[in-house]
């Protein structure tokens, strides 16, 4: 029994060990150079404040296995289920409409990469993930068009390297957060809310406040959503250890002052006032969305749902399953998550595998 | 002179750059558990006074902590500091005290 499992990011490396630790031989595929590309430039972890290193080297240790083989720069840009025989044949809607026993043929996976490469699998988890949303796309935001505007990507990244000072110039006076950039938003395409910038924001507000004790930092939201263990505990601590002030409305739009700050616009809800100030640094919460390589697999076996995201069967019960018979998912590639969430539903993934 | 029917339109709009803060600063200092506030409205929707007349506690305390404090301190005189509004606040804050603390701020013989 061969187990193939697309991208190597903390949900596929999690699903590996879980699979190499009954002996199955895995082979994972990433496209990218290394594994954990989208947490390798986070700085701590909510809710705990761990340091992201920590996870990435713990991941990194089960990758060291002998029964797992990584192959990266390895973009599988096909997946299509092949008899043993060795003539393809084309799975697609014939396997949704025929009962699991019609299945006499023996078949398996044929996974193709970019280069025209082929390799068989009988089961295939796909781990693609997310991609943070493109900031460009909210024009009124001015990301890309003024200077002191960034994602909660690049947060991340100054948070770690400390990098304020480059990244401005000068101490900031105030930082700015804004929710919800990207997602909850018709403009954008994306009516689905992605779930971990709400804490996010939270996190990188206390972080900031731990640099900068005097900078005066504040939070535009629409729904604070406070989901998880110790996350409204974090909120709190937030307002009460930091003072970080947060205020209920949707910035309208952010633009450049002539000595290089952003202005904002956004109305206080709650004072049914429009309100205006100048900041620093203004911080987008980019959501979350379907990464390329989820879309591509997605639209390559036909289990494409809402959004670009993988779907599944059933959210409840058998949400690793997909449509087709051996063919799995697990993680961001499915819809928003955090990385707690992702790791257990690999987890879950991978005995699901097992079972079957 | 001429009155023309027509005078400079000042902007309703908040600005946290001009705004004078140092009334809504000292407040968090005297009532901590303000800082808190997660601007929910239990605290108007518990009042009694606020039942009878516009009076609007939660209102009240969002306009101090923003720096406009024009007209407040007679409104505040609507409050019986009863403290129904304490016992209902999910987020603890002291909102008697913070009552007894904006009228203090206000009243101009207070040292801040
Ligand atoms: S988690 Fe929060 S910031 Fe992110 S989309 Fe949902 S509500 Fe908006
Ligand atoms: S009940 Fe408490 S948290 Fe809610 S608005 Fe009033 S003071 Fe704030
Ligand atoms: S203390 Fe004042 S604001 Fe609070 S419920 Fe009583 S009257 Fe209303």
């Amino acid at each position: 029994m061969k187990y193939a499992i697309i991208g190597a990011g903390p949900a596929g490396i999690e699903a590996a060990s879980v699979l190499a630790a009954h002996g199955k031989e895995v082979t994972l595929f990433e496209k990218a150079p290394s594994p954990l590309k989208n947490i390798a430039d986070k700085a701590f972890l909510f809710p705990n404040f761990a340091p992201a290193d920590e996870m990435v080297q713990t991941l990194d240790k089960k990758l060291q296995n002998e029964l797992i083989t990584v192959l990266y720069d390895t973009e599988i840009t096909d997946l299509s289920r092949v008899a043993l025989t060795g003539t393809v044949e084309s799975y697609g809607d014939y396997a949704a409409t025929m009962p699991q026993s019609s299945f006499a043929i023996p078949s398996e996976w044929k996974l193709t990469d970019a280069k025209g490469h082929t390799y068989f699998a009988n089961k295939v988890l796909v781990t693609t993930g997310y991609t943070p949303f493109d900031a460009h796309r909210k024009e009124e935001l001015g990301y890309g068009i003024y200077k002191g505007i960034h994602t909660s990507i690049e947060m991340e990244k100054m948070i770690r390297h400390k990098l304020f000072f480059l990244m401005i110039r000068r101490p900031p006076r105030r930082i700015v957060f804004l929710q919800c950039v990207g997602s909850r938003d018709e403009k954008s395409g994306n009516h689905y809310c992605s779930k971990v910038c709400c804490v996010t924001a939270v996190k990188q507000a206390i972080e900031v406040k731990k640099l900068l004790p005097n900078t005066d930092v504040f939070v535009f939201y629409m729904d604070l959503r406070m989901w998880g263990q110790g996350f409204e505990e974090m909120y709190r601590q937030s307002q009460e250890t930091y003072g970080v002030r947060f205020v209920r409305g949707r910035i309208s739009e952010a633009s450049g002052t002539f000595d290089g700050r952003v202005q904002i616009k956004a109305e206080d809800t709650l004072m049914g006032l429009p309100m205006k100030m100048t900041t620093d640094l203004l911080v987008l919460m980019v959501g979350m969305e379907a990464s390329e390589g989820t879309r591509q697999i997605g639209h390559s076996c036909n289990i494409c749902g809402d959004y670009g995201f993988i779907h599944t069967i059933d959210p409840h019960l058998q949400d690793n399953l997909t449509s087709h018979k051996d063919l799995y998912a697990a993680g961001t590639c499915k819809r928003p998550m955090s990385l707690t969430d992702s790791v257990n539903d690999a987890r879950a993934a991978a005995l699901a595998m097992l079972d079957s | 002179m001429n009155k023309f029917g027509f005078s400079i339109a000042h902007t309703r709009s908040t600005d946290l750059d001009t705004a004078n803060l140092g009334k809504a600063e000292e407040l968090l200092q005297r009532v901590p558990s303000y800082k808190l506030c997660i601007g929910c409205g239990g605290c108007t929707a518990a009042c009694t006074a606020g039942l009878f007349t516009d009076f609007n506690i939660r209102r009240i305390h969002t306009q101090f902590a923003r720096g406009q404090y024009k007209g407040l301190d007679r409104r505040l005189q609507s409050c019986m500091l009863c403290g129904k509004c304490l016992l209902v606040c999910p987020r603890g804050v002291n909102t008697r005290a913070l009552i007894v603390e904006m009228r203090r701020l206000l009243n101009n013989t207070d040292p801040a």
